[in-house]
């Protein structure tokens, strides 16, 4: 034995313990916060076809969201604004500026731009964009500030605890719906009043969003 | 070392220099749990000597066909998960079948395992030290195999990290602590380590003993890490068998526990013919049967073909067949008192689960029942005569000594324990309070490939264990023999008092 095994492995067990306990608690931390949503999603920012500015749009212009996302306050779904959209205002506005070149060649083509989809819940997830915005939710909640953006950029984790974390405490997060669309809104409001008011009752069972 | 410290002490007062116990009278004398008065020597060369020599014949065939059974397991799994649960034969209204019956069967077999190294132990049954290592090894791949089924069940498995132990996590999904399910994680996960651990410290000194015989370097490695430098002395066997001691404790409750979790899995619910509060003990004895069935259908062929009839005697095999017969005999109350109970309790869904989806056989019972025949009667009656009819045969001395009939029976107490699980699962599920929505299960291919490739893992995992570790606790035979008892004739420090 003794001839066999040199006298520091003796300490192997030790070793093998602390060892364990390093490398067990390395693997968990890791994967606790390199493998979830809010490492792997936040700051996905593709470069789209065209170079369209959301900082410039909404928020030097103070367009209002719903001018090209109209369906956002209507339906499950909000819309990418079609390339006729661009158009009311490009075919005065700049409409020889070579930035817009792509967006002419689609409006003649009748071809849409294949605008890169950032924001995407799960398939096994229904998420309705009308009954959130018409119920106070405003766009930041989930998007972060676009209006300050030049490349869309997934700000936020968009996890299931993500979306529980308002479902659970609604008030702390609602606010009247004239400034749903204002991204900047700094003001304060009654937040118990409103769910009070408006009848919130935000589902936190699985098949809330799990139908 | 016993010898020396004894020889080292003054003679016992009264009693002159030596003094030789007398024979007991022959019809006193109890038959000697190793047989032949072999020898310590002996013992240590017949049990290390099998995982030092080269394996018989019949091994590597063996091992090629479990190997290959639990490869075929594995690609199955991995269709399953590239694919999707419907792959296998369930669908609603069975949504557990045979996913859930193996697994049921296979922590059921574990059960044998921690009674004969912790219960037995306990109540100073000595001759559970020649089967007791082949039964804790049995119920630790049982556990492997069982541990499988819950977790490749839950169809997305990568998800089953987060639903089955309680993990913070990002989509903040904590699983339900009211589940019985979720208690089936820590009970099967706490039996799977203590009979580990269990296994392993009983291992140390004859993995020693291995060490010590260790002709080649890997094989001085490996038995000399595992054996912990173990040396023999005295403090290290006083520290050993307070270990055991205490590890016997916290197992004992174990046997008890995990199949009472179990059985919770079913009887917590409201299924009619799963709601009954029977089912904790009824599965416990269940387990137990069908674990010491599986122990007898091991370890026959084992001592026939290693020549252990010596230490693996007729009268261990006797006294297995006894406990089968005990727990047999519960199993048989159960099943007759939880039909009383559907009568007697009154309630009709419970009395149709049980009259009308599994005893109401086309012949007997259905006519005198004046029911349509279950459409499950021949897995019921599958059941009755493999688990109540069978073990009964076991009264009979004749019966119980001829050992391929005892291996033969013991395989039927298998078939019957699955059936059992199967019935109980598929049979309460398949008809539910809506007939329109009533089925019939079939199981697909990859269902039965599954389950018989599990029983190649187990095999695989089993022959190994024969190959590498000592399948008897050589030291804990030697404490049984009569050589090692000091009152004996032939024991104790031999001619110094």
């Amino acid at each position: 034995m003794s001839d066999f095994f040199p006298r520091w492995t003796n300490q192997l067990p030790l070793m093998a313990a602390v060892g364990a306990v390093v490398v067990g608690t390395s693997v968990l931390a890791g994967t606790w916060y390199y493998l979830t949503p809010k490492y792997s999603r936040v700051g996905y920012q593709p470069i789209q076809p065209v170079a369209f500015s959301h900082a410039i749009h909404a928020d030097q212009l103070g367009m209002e969201c719903r001018y090209c996302h109209s369906s956002v306050d209507k339906s499950w779904f909000s819309n990418i604004p079609a390339t006729a959209t661009c158009m009311n205002c490009h075919e005065v506005v700049a409409k020889d500026s070579p930035k817009l070149e792509r967006v002419r060649q689609s409006y003649a083509s009748g071809k849409p731009i294949p605008w890169v989809q950032v924001h995407k819940v799960p398939d096994y997830v229904y998420f309705n964009h009308s009954v959130h915005v018409t119920r106070g939710i405003s766009c930041v909640k989930c998007h972060g500030e676009i209006n300050k953006m030049d490349e869309v950029q997934h700000a936020k984790s968009l996890t299931m605890g993500f979306c529980l974390e308002c479902h659970r405490g609604p008030e702390n997060h609602i606010r009247p719906n004239e400034f749903v669309t204002q991204l900047d809104w700094k003001g304060t409001v009654d937040g118990k009043q409103l769910v009070h008011d408006w009848n919130v009752q935000p589902g936190q069972s699985c098949s809330t969003c799990h139908r | 070392m016993a010898k020396a410290t004894t020889a080292t002490l003054p003679a016992p007062r009264g009693h002159a220099a030596a003094v030789k116990a007398a024979e007991p009278p022959r019809e006193l004398a109890r038959e000697p749990l190793v047989l032949n008065n072999r020898s310590l020597g002996w013992i240590t060369n017949a049990i290390a000597g099998i995982c030092e020599n080269p394996m018989p014949k019949w091994w590597w065939p063996a091992f090629i066909v479990s190997a290959g059974g639990a490869a075929m397991m594995f690609g199955l799994i991995a269709y399953l998960i590239s694919t999707g649960i419907g792959v296998w034969g369930l669908n609603q209204p069975a949504d557990w079948a045979w996913d859930i019956t193996n697994f049921v069967f296979w922590i059921g077999i574990g059960h044998a395992g921690t009674l004969i190294s912790a219960v037995l132990f306990l109540l100073r049954q000595k001759w559970r030290t020649s089967i007791n290592r082949a039964a804790e090894a049995m119920t630790i791949f049982a556990v492997v195999c069982a541990g499988i089924f819950p977790v490749i069940h839950t169809g997305r498995v990568w998800f089953a990290m987060l639903w089955l132990p309680p993990i913070p996590n990002h989509m903040d999904v904590w699983p339900q602590f009211r589940s019985p399910l979720l208690w089936d994680v820590f009970a099967v996960s706490t039996y799977g380590t203590v009979s580990v651990l269990f296994w392993y410290v009983g291992l140390v000194p004859d993995l020693a003993t291995l060490r010590d015989r260790a002709k080649t370097t890997l094989r001085k490695f490996f038995y000399g890490f595992f054996a912990l430098g173990w040396s023999g002395s005295n403090r290290h066997w006083s520290n050993y068998e307070k270990a055991y001691l205490i590890l016997a404790g916290l197992s004992t409750p174990l046997v008890l526990s995990v199949h009472s979790i179990v059985s919770f899995d079913f009887a917590v619910s409201q299924v009619p013919g799963w709601h009954t509060t029977i089912f904790p003990p009824y599965f416990v004895a269940g387990a137990i049967f069908s674990g010491f069935g599986m122990v007898l259908t091991l370890l026959l062929p084992m001592r026939t073909l290693f020549k252990l009839e010596d230490i693996i005697t007729v009268r261990h095999v006797e006294l297995m067949c006894k406990v089968i017969l005990a727990t047999g005999s519960i199993v048989g109350y159960a099943y007759g008192m939880e039909f009383f109970i559907a009568w007697y309790g009154g309630s009709p869904y419970e009395l149709w689960a049980f009259l009308r989806n599994r005893v109401a056989d086309p012949f007997i019972f259905g006519p005198l029942f004046k029911v349509p025949p279950a459409p499950y009667w021949w897995a019921y009656w599958m059941m009755i005569s493999c688990n109540v009819i069978s073990p009964h045969l076991f009264w009979s001395k004749k019966l119980r000594t001829n050992m391929v009939f005892v291996w033969l029976v013991s395989i039927v107490v298998n078939i019957g324990m699955w059936f059992e699980r199967f019935v109980i699962i598929v049979t309460s599920l398949h008809r539910d309070y809506l007939p329109s929505s009533w089925g019939y299960f079939n199981p697909s291919w990859v269902d039965v490939c599954t389950f018989a490739g599990s029983f190649g893992l187990f095999m695989t995992l089993f022959l190994l264990f024969m190959r590498f570790l000592p399948v008897i606790a050589i030291s804990e035979v030697k404490g049984v023999t009569p050589q090692a008892d000091p009152h004996h004739p032939s024991g104790g420090a031999k001619g110094h008092h």
